[in-house]
């Protein structure tokens, strides 16, 4: 076991920490220290809250010496995605159209961590507005796979990614719209979850698609992804689309998985989520983990999804109508970037179309004129109106598929990271990256994804376990086992085998 | 702006001639306490942006949530509508960019409304009842307001900068849209006006807003078009705007009827547009042309969820609604004993709830429309206010009658303690007393000024000594006089008759 209170997982530390054996303000500063010396290579963070972060572990630190009960999380440190709103420090979503816009309130999430006095070490980097696959549409600069620095980090929540895989920070909040969470997850050995649509609470989310977003934990293991989605996850009043319902109880699944025992449980490997434009690396790691869970104990059953064909093109419809009505608000008049046109009249029409044309980034304005495209008279049933009737059937394949299986899983993404500025002129290429997470947002359902091993190509290949609506704990058991037997496997986990970062002096 | 000088065909002219069809549109503000998509206090008069969340202000990563107060109060306008009320439905948004709506979305109700098909049944002043039939009544949230500041008109054109009040922005609203409503003829104006009056008793009836016209709690845009005849296909119609009185709304009607007339008369096509009314000229300045350029771009609002009302709810607030204008009117009108016409002259005044209260103070039915009607009603006019707004109360005019059933003052003595109250001099009570105005009940002074008329007119006297009582009431008139009124004239006469035949 290393010293290192940053190489040591959230349940490890928070164990600690409980234990007396070390501080908050030393496990937090000792991750400032770990950010101070990686970020010039990766650039996973937009804005560290240094000081905040230490003053919350040095109240955490007290009230534990006086004796109060604590959140078992309490004291650990955690990094959040810059979609997320945050009182008092700047909050971007990766946009030049929100520079310097410091929110007057906190999101529900932000609010339950604040609560459980888990130090905010910083926000994240991400595609700007949470557009995008590699972290490359951020107004503010790449973020670089801990791997490979030469690598995309996955996107849109590669900041989270890259920090949790980097040894940043051991818990991160992610986003995942169409894969944000997994797909970053996948590309950087990490491990990262999509809750069920309704399970964490959007209100504090800036919205990209409203009927498409989830927030979700970003961690190193199968365990603390738990322990931070019971942390985040549960009703709020303020989101009309939060379930009513408690959790169900996703710790007690995880601790229940990680004894290796899979008896009695229908894996459901999906067809369509398969074969060509899959690298061969990544199926070969795949498979390989298939027959781990077999061998656990799992009763592997080939699932058909037929229309998850049609996902991606539904999904590229209703993301952008819904993005362009959601990001309309960004106009210059209340908040964040204003810019006045250079000639002419200077009115509130003017003022909104300058400040759009220079505050939003190329990948933005696409998505808006798609979706305000896709919305207009006359072509909304064509378009709209379709894609949900797709997602209706990706629905359905769902319901049919669970009916056979307990939980379906494929490889979370289809390649490995690729370089930067490789599929930056090639919108479609890049879309191609969710095609496999894709049909869990459209139907709202849970999805986890976790290391798989290393592809060919020496990088991370991710497996994703899908689960039906409010049964996340299902991905918390089975995520848990895979993780177990594949750690057996490894002789630890794949993190320990990623090159170390030169660190700077 | 300029206006164009625009002849109008003579109004009864144009209603001979064409055949009116309106269509109106009535947003009601809704009384709730809190604002329709989040906990910002849905005040009135607050200092500008102090009424606000971070949902009012569309701030990034804010979320609506549904008052579940507004939809009860709009199932209860429904249901006063003889509507039905949607097993379910949803939310749209209207997506359009300009700075007092802070998402650049309304958050509207667009193909699934909460209340559809219904009918209201709206008395004209002469009784005439008129039935007219509503599409739907569908919830959403208003703007913030903007103040134009610089320029002359207070309009955006010419203005130098404007400045937005987001306190409105999110306040729960109700828009209640009729059928064409035809049938109307020449009447159409009138009917107009009933309609949205009736609508603002109904509102006030039903407890879901204040619905005061002239803070805007209540506003209309009246649709008219023209058509040949009856059975001819309907004209293009103009949607005049935020019209906000009675009488404006009236006024409007009639002059969109007089204009566009013209219009056809002179050969020409009506535009498809909205306009504005001027209150000051009574006329329409032509706004913004409707066009196909103006697409909002609807669709379902995936931040909240279907509403689906419980019907075991719906059959609740049914059972709970209060007894509606109309049928109210016609309760009273049975325990009051009034006919008909005396009855629509009391509500035409705006009396029905004054002579209630009235009433419920102790004066008989008859007496307190007596005084609501007659000589109250004759000071509002020369005033040129409201009855309402006269200094006087319901119980002070119960405690008036209450006087003159006692005795205590004559109808004419009443009449001169009405006058005080109004002066501001106290409670009919006080006034009697301060004034002296008490009927004199001591014989001694009447006895008094008996003798004295008498001897002043010895012929009348002699008269009546022979036992001719003609002249009676001249003696009487003389003693009333004397004491300024305050005498009981059937005492009066007792006493005189006495007096002669000692």
């Amino acid at each position: 076991m290393s010293d290192d209170l940053t190489r040591i997982s959230a349940a490890a530390l928070a164990d600690r920490l409980q234990a007396g054996e070390v501080s908050s303000v030393e496990a937090t500063r000792a991750h400032l220290d770990r950010i101070a010396a990686v970020e010039p290579a990766v650039h996973a963070f937009l804005h560290v809250s240094d000081e905040d972060a230490l003053a919350t572990a040095a109240d955490v630190d007290a009230r534990r010496a006086a004796g109060e009960t604590l959140h078992p999380l309490a004291g650990v440190p955690i990094a959040v995605k810059d979609v997320v709103v945050t009182r008092g420090v700047p909050t971007t979503a990766g946009s030049k159209i929100l520079e310097g816009w410091v929110p007057p309130y906190d999101a529900t999430l932000v609010e339950r961590i604040k609560a459980a006095g888990l130090p905010i070490l910083g926000k994240t980097n991400m595609d700007e507005f949470a557009m995008g696959s590699s972290t490359e549409h951020s107004a503010y600069g790449n973020t670089h796979n801990p791997w490979d620095l030469e690598r995309i980090p996955g996107g849109s929540g590669g900041g989270s990614a890259a920090a949790v895989g980097a040894y940043e920070a051991p818990l991160a909040i992610g986003t995942d719209t169409g894969g944000s969470i997994r797909q970053p997850a996948a590309v950087t050995g990490t491990v990262g979850v999509k809750p069920t649509y309704g399970s964490v609470s959007r209100y504090g989310l800036i919205a990209l698609a409203s009927s498409l977003d989830q927030a979700g934990p970003v961690t190193r293991t199968v365990l603390d992804s738990a322990l931070l989605h019971e942390l985040i996850g549960g009703h709020d009043p303020r989101d009309s689309t939060s379930i009513a319902e408690p959790l169900p109880d996703l710790v007690g699944a995880a601790r229940l998985g990680a004894n290796g025992d899979l008896s009695g449980v229908r894996v459901g490997v999906i067809t369509e989520l398969q074969g060509e434009g899959y690298q061969a690396g990544v199926l070969a790691r795949f498979h390989e983990s298939l027959g781990l869970l077999e061998r656990a104990g799992a009763e592997i059953v080939e699932v058909s999804c037929p229309h998850f064909t049609y996902a991606l093109a539904a999904y590229y419809l209703i993301l952008p109508a819904e993005a362009s009505s959601n990001l309309a608000k960004f106009d210059g008049m209340r908040f964040g970037l204003r810019v006045e046109p250079s000639e002419g009249p200077v009115t509130a029409e003017r003022v909104m179309a300058a400040t759009r044309g220079q505050g939003f980034g190329d990948e933005v304005k696409r998505r808006i004129i798609l979706g305000t495209y896709a919305l207009s008279a006359g072509y909304y049933d064509a378009y709209y109106g379709s894609a949900q009737k797709v997602r209706t059937l990706i629905q359905r394949d769902f319901s049919a598929a669970f009916a056979q299986a307990d939980v379906l899983v494929s490889p979370t993404a289809p390649t490995t990271a690729f370089k930067l500025g490789e599929k930056l002129d090639d919108p479609l290429a890049m879309y191609l990256n969710d095609v496999a997470t894709i049909p869990a947002n459209l139907a709202g359902v849970p999805g986890l994804s976790l290391p798989a091993g290393l592809s060919d190509d020496g990088l991370p290949v991710g497996f994703q376990v899908l689960a039906p609506a409010k049964a996340d704990d299902r991905l918390y058991r089975v995520g848990a086992a895979l993780e177990a037997l594949l750690e057996n496997e490894w002789g630890g986990p794949l993190l320990a085998q990623a090159p170390e970062l030169e660190v700077a002096r | 702006m300029s206006h164009a000088v625009v002849d109008l065909v003579d109004y009864d002219d144009a209603v001979a001639r064409f055949d009116p069809v309106i269509g109106i549109e009535v947003h009601v503000e809704l009384g709730t306490r809190t604002k329709m998509f989040d906990a910002a206090p849905a005040g009135f008069g607050e200092e500008p942006n102090t009424s606000v969340t971070p949902v009012s202000l569309g701030l990034p990563g804010s979320l609506p949530v549904v008052n579940g107060t507004a939809v009860e109060y709009a199932i209860r306008i429904g249901l006063a509508l003889n509507c039905s009320i949607a097993q379910t439905c949803r939310f749209a948004r209207k997506n359009y960019f300009y700075p007092d709506v802070p998402k650049n979305f309304q958050t509207s109700q667009y193909d699934e409304p909460i209340a559809f098909d219904g009918h209201v049944d709206v008395e004209l002043e002469d009784g005439t009842v008129f039935r007219v039939d509503i599409e739907r009544a569908h919830m959403e949230e208003d703007a913030g307001k903007n103040t134009h500041v610089g320029g002359s008109t207070g309009r955006i054109h010419g203005a130098e900068y404007s400045l937005v009040d987001y306190n409105r922005a999110g306040i729960p609203l109700v828009e209640i849209v009729t059928r064409p409503i035809t049938g109307a003829g020449a009447r159409a104006p009138e009917v107009a006006r009933a309609y949205v009056q009736t609508l603002r008793d109904l509102f006030r009836a039903l407890e879901v807003s204040e619905a005061r016209m002239e803070r805007g709690n209540v506003r209309a845009d009246v649709n008219v078009s023209l058509r040949p005849t009856s059975s001819s296909p309907l004209g293009t119609r103009t949607e005049t705007k935020n019209v906000n009185s009675f009488r404006s709304v009236e006024r409007a009607v009639r002059y969109e009827i007089s204009r566009q007339a013209a219009v056809l008369d002179a050969g020409g096509a009506v535009v498809q547009e909205t306009r504005h009314w001027h209150e000051d000229t009574g006329t329409t300045t032509s706004g913004r042309v409707k066009s196909d350029a103006e697409d909002y771009r609807y669709f379902p609002e995936p931040d909240l969820v279907p509403i689906a009302p419980d019907r075991a709810w719906v059959e609740e607030i049914r059972a709970a609604l209060p007894e509606l204008p109309a049928a109210r009117r016609r309760r009273l009108q049975g325990e009051w004993g009034f006919a008909d016409a005396e009855m629509r002259d009391v509500v035409n005044a705006g009396a029905v709830e004054l002579i209630e209260a009235t009433v419920a103070a102790g004066a008989a039915p008859a007496a307190a429309r007596k005084w609501w009607m007659g000589e109250l009603a004759r000071t509002a006019k020369e005033r040129e206010v409201e009855l309402a707004e006269l200094p006087i109360t319901p119980a002070q005019i119960g405690a008036l009658q209450a006087l003159v059933d006692s005795g205590r003052i004559n109808d004419k003595l009443a009449r001169q303690v009405l006058e005080g109250v109004l002066a501001g001099e106290g409670d009919p009570e006080q006034v009697v007393v301060a004034r002296g105005l008490e009927v004199v009940s001591d014989d001694g002074p009447l006895l008094e000024a008996i003798d004295a008329a008498l001897a002043a007119q010895p012929d009348i006297a002699e008269k009546i000594r022979s036992g001719n009582l003609g002249p009676v009431g001249a003696i009487i008139g003389a003693v009333m006089k004397a004491t300024r009124g305050q005498a009981d004239a059937g005492r009066v006469r007792e006493l005189v008759l006495e007096r002669v035949s000692q």
